[in-house]
């Protein structure tokens, strides 16, 4: 079966291209993007600032039951042409990455299909690399707490 | 006959990407690697096999043992390191198509 998304990061390049096609009109597409109350059930985070316009800021942040910040975000908006292109940056806070460039592209495929390109850049090939590799580390943490259980419970 | 194996389809299988994950830190017995998976031990090695076929991981004998490790040059080629960033992508992805699907306009 054919990947719905699809990631194409060269080697040696400072950028990285996100592609995916969807089973829904342009419109809706784009509506995810643009409804704060949207973007909250899909990216699974707060949205506690979303100013879709240029000059305009966004800014994500996620806690935990206890009101600990998880993860927090936040960038300005370059361009904002509806159903066409968002161009912004995104900054994770007290992660120790730096800022990226966004390029989002929407178009339409047909009447009830629509396409996303999304192109990512980064200040150089390393910073890319590093967070490529972020959810693959995470995957690794995720499988070293499944080996702690197995160890703990052969004791 | 010699079936020539898909890299993209080893790596597409969880169990064999746990594999993988697995082996990032050292190098383990497929005892050690069976222990991590509720799965059966014969299909664990069959698993093993697929991966070793494609050159992602090698097999050393240790004494007795047979240890298993990552062959890095392999992974980095095929950019597994890539497949959990594009996972997660997908998966968000494929949950705003499911909310909008159901999406009424106000």
């Amino acid at each position: 079966m054919e990947q719905k998304t699809k990631v194409h990061a060269e080697d040696g390049r400072s950028d990285l291209l996100i592609t995916r096609e969807f089973d829904l009109p342009l419109e809706l597409l784009f509506k995810a993007y643009q409804d704060p109350e949207i973007v909250e059930q899909w990216m699974g985070t707060k949205v506690l600032k979303l100013e879709n316009k240029k000059h305009g800021s966004w800014q994500f942040q996620t806690s935990d039951d206890k009101g600990n910040i998880l993860f927090s975000a936040n960038g300005t908006v370059h361009e904002f042409v509806e159903n066409k292109r968002i161009v912004r940056t995104f900054e994770m806070d007290n992660a120790g990455f730096e800022v990226q460039l966004e390029f989002l592209e929407f178009e339409a495929v047909n009447e009830d299909t629509s396409r996303l390109n999304m192109h990512i850049v980064y200040r150089s090939n390393a910073h890319r690399d590093e967070m490529l590799k972020l959810p693959f580390a995470y995957g690794i943490n995720m499988a070293h707490d499944q080996l702690q259980k197995v160890v703990s419970q052969l004791k | 006959m010699n079936l020539r194996r898909d890299v993209f389809q080893a790596i597409a299988d969880p169990t064999r990407r746990a594999i993988l994950l697995l082996l990032t830190s050292q190098s383990m017995t497929a005892g050690a690697i069976a222990a991590n998976f509720d799965t059966a031990r014969p299909t664990v090695s069959k698993h093993l096999q697929i991966l070793i076929e494609c050159e992602l991981i090698e097999q050393e004998p240790n004494g007795r043992e047979m240890h298993y490790h990552l062959n890095p040059q392999k992974i980095k080629e095929i950019a597994a390191f890539i497949e959990p960033f594009r996972k997660l992508w997908d998966d968000r992805f494929n949950k705003l198509e499911a909310i909008m699907k159901k999406h009424k306009p106000k």
